[in-house]
């Protein structure tokens, strides 16, 4: 990102010019107190929101300036996991993970094999079958990240994957970012978590009144937001 | 919109279930475009009925010259025939008996016309004279001067009954055409909300289909299939309708009312062409209704 900056139609500047280059394979927390910016940071990100100015590069799209034709071709390559799962509660686990795919259009007998696989990854292939409801919080996000995970992503990004999950259950979901992070994938995820933040070592990016104010390999959660 | 197979079979699956998941509001959007198409429907078959009728009087106008049945037949006929080939713009001229008259008059009721078996000995009838005009514009005129000749009681050209069914046929057009266009748009507006429910209730789904990156014509492609459909179930009611009323009346006016005259088209290629109509509009309705709303409450 080079210059990035955002102001919402109602004269709100969320960000104010930010640089920052995020390499292929790398793990970045995003963190700051609420309203610094990183939320807008994220949505610059798949195109949820457009930059007033600067320029975004992701995968080789032009972000900021694609097309509106064009972003869910972006978005193809982005997997997006939320704090509340935003699941369909009527599908079970494996039809949730296949919409990711049906949507997109990808050949049926592709589908079972590669959401069976995702399952596989995020332990939960033996409940395939169960609608969300019947499954824990913790469960319920493994969903969430597997269906981001299907369409094979080179980017994750999770804004507050943890935020409605105890303590345990986030390590679990912490561990399972870990692993996609190992397999080549880049993780950007913002979060509140300062536990998380310390104890797994990754590269920090603080957000604060829309600046930049801390950009540290390996850092630390910093204040206490 | 390029789309593949199997696309469309999941396209069509999703906007069918939302048409029964919406319940009430299928049926309201449904029914109203099923009355509008209905009054489209009628108009239309009665529309074409009257031009087939004018267009059957319009090609045989001809002047029909009744004589004074108080004189003398002979020295009437030979006077007005005389007279009649005077005029300028005649193409033929047949006279015709009162004899012929009656069975003439007999053919046109069909097997029913026995019953004027009575009138042969009787026969009221005068004898006529059949002007035809060189061209149909002329016959108004031609009637004109054959009324003042000598012996002829009573012309009838067949004017009056055009100019008459020509004035029924342009007022019911307009009030018909201000009822369609505001039913049209009723329908239209019920179409429209019911396609808004169904998006309001798949927000959640519409969501993750652009965040996993679905294109935004497979998003909207249910919506019309939906819209699409209501306004073809909603021709087909109105199709069957007239169908079945159609027959119904030609029946009636032919067995009931004997007005074997009264030539209605027949029911084939009519109902053929109606259909086609309807649908093509109920189609059209469908795809602006569900237009307007992925337009306003689809955000993509």
């Amino acid at each position: 990102m080079q210059n990035v900056g955002k102001t919402y139609a109602n004269g709100t500047v969320a960000l104010h010019a930010i640089n920052v280059e995020i390499g292929a394979g790398e793990f970045v927390y995003v963190v700051g107190p609420s309203g610094a910016g990183k939320s807008t940071f994220i949505k610059l990100m798949y195109r949820e929101e457009k930059a007033s100015l600067g320029e975004i590069f992701i995968n080789g799209f032009h972000v900021h300036q694609l097309q509106e034709k064009d972003i869910p071709f972006l978005r193809r390559g982005i997997g997006v996991v939320f704090q509340d799962f935003k699941l369909l509660p009527r599908l079970t686990v494996f039809e949730n993970v296949a919409f990711a795919l049906e949507v997109i259009e990808t050949d049926p007998q592709e589908i079972k094999s590669k959401v069976m696989e995702v399952l596989e990854l995020v332990g939960l292939a033996n409940k395939a079958r169960n609608l969300p409801s019947q499954l824990s919080g913790g469960e319920q996000q493994r969903v969430a990240v597997a269906r981001a995970l299907v369409n094979r992503p080179s980017l994750v990004i999770a804004d507050e994957p943890t935020g409605n999950l105890d303590p345990d259950t986030s390590d679990d979901i912490m561990n399972l970012f870990a692993e996609i992070n190992q397999n080549g994938t880049t993780v950007v995820m913002a979060t509140h978590n300062k536990e998380i933040v310390n104890s797994m070592k990754n590269r920090v990016i603080a957000f604060e009144g829309g600046h930049i104010v801390r950009d540290e390999l390996k850092g630390e959660y910093g204040y206490a937001y | 919109m390029p789309i593949n197979k199997q696309a469309l079979g999941r396209h069509i699956r999703e906007g069918t279930r939302s048409l029964f998941r919406n319940g009430w509001m299928t049926v309201a959007s449904v029914s109203a475009v099923a009355i509008t198409l209905l009054i489209v429907g009628v108009f239309l078959t009665f529309a074409f009925n009257v031009n087939h009728i004018v267009s059957s009087i319009e090609n045989d106008v001809e002047v029909k010259a009744y004589l004074d049945v108080t004189v003398d037949r002979n020295t009437a006929k030979q006077h007005v025939e005389a007279e009649l080939k005077k005029l300028d713009g005649v193409e033929q001229i047949t006279f015709i008996t009162k004899e012929e008259g009656l069975k003439n008059f007999k053919a046109k009721f069909g097997e029913k016309g026995d019953l004027l078996n009575s009138l042969e000995k009787d026969n009221f009838l005068p004898d006529s004279f059949v002007v035809k005009a060189e061209t149909p514009q002329k016959t108004e005129e031609l009637g004109q001067k054959i009324k003042t000749i000598k012996y002829v009681k009573k012309i009838n050209t067949g004017g009056d009954t055009t100019k008459k069914l020509f004035a029924v046929t342009s007022l019911v057009r307009t009030v018909g055409l201000v009822f369609v266009i505001g039913l049209g748009f009723t329908a239209i507006f019920l179409i429209s909300n019911t396609i808004k429910i169904t998006i309001m209730a798949r927000q959640n789904e519409i969501e993750i289909m652009k965040l996993v990156g679905a294109t935004n014509n497979f998003i909207r492609w249910p919506f019309f299939v939906e819209g699409t459909l209501i306004g073809f179930v909603g021709a087909l009611i109105p199709i069957l309708i007239i169908l079945v009323g159609y027959a119904y009346l030609q029946r009636y006016i032919q067995v009931q009312l004997s007005l074997y005259f009264l030539d209605l088209l027949p029911l084939y290629p009519l109902i053929l062409q109606i259909s086609l109509i309807l649908i093509g509009i109920g189609l059209f309705i469908g795809v602006w209704g569900s237009l307007i709303s992925v337009r306003r409450f689809l955000r993509i």
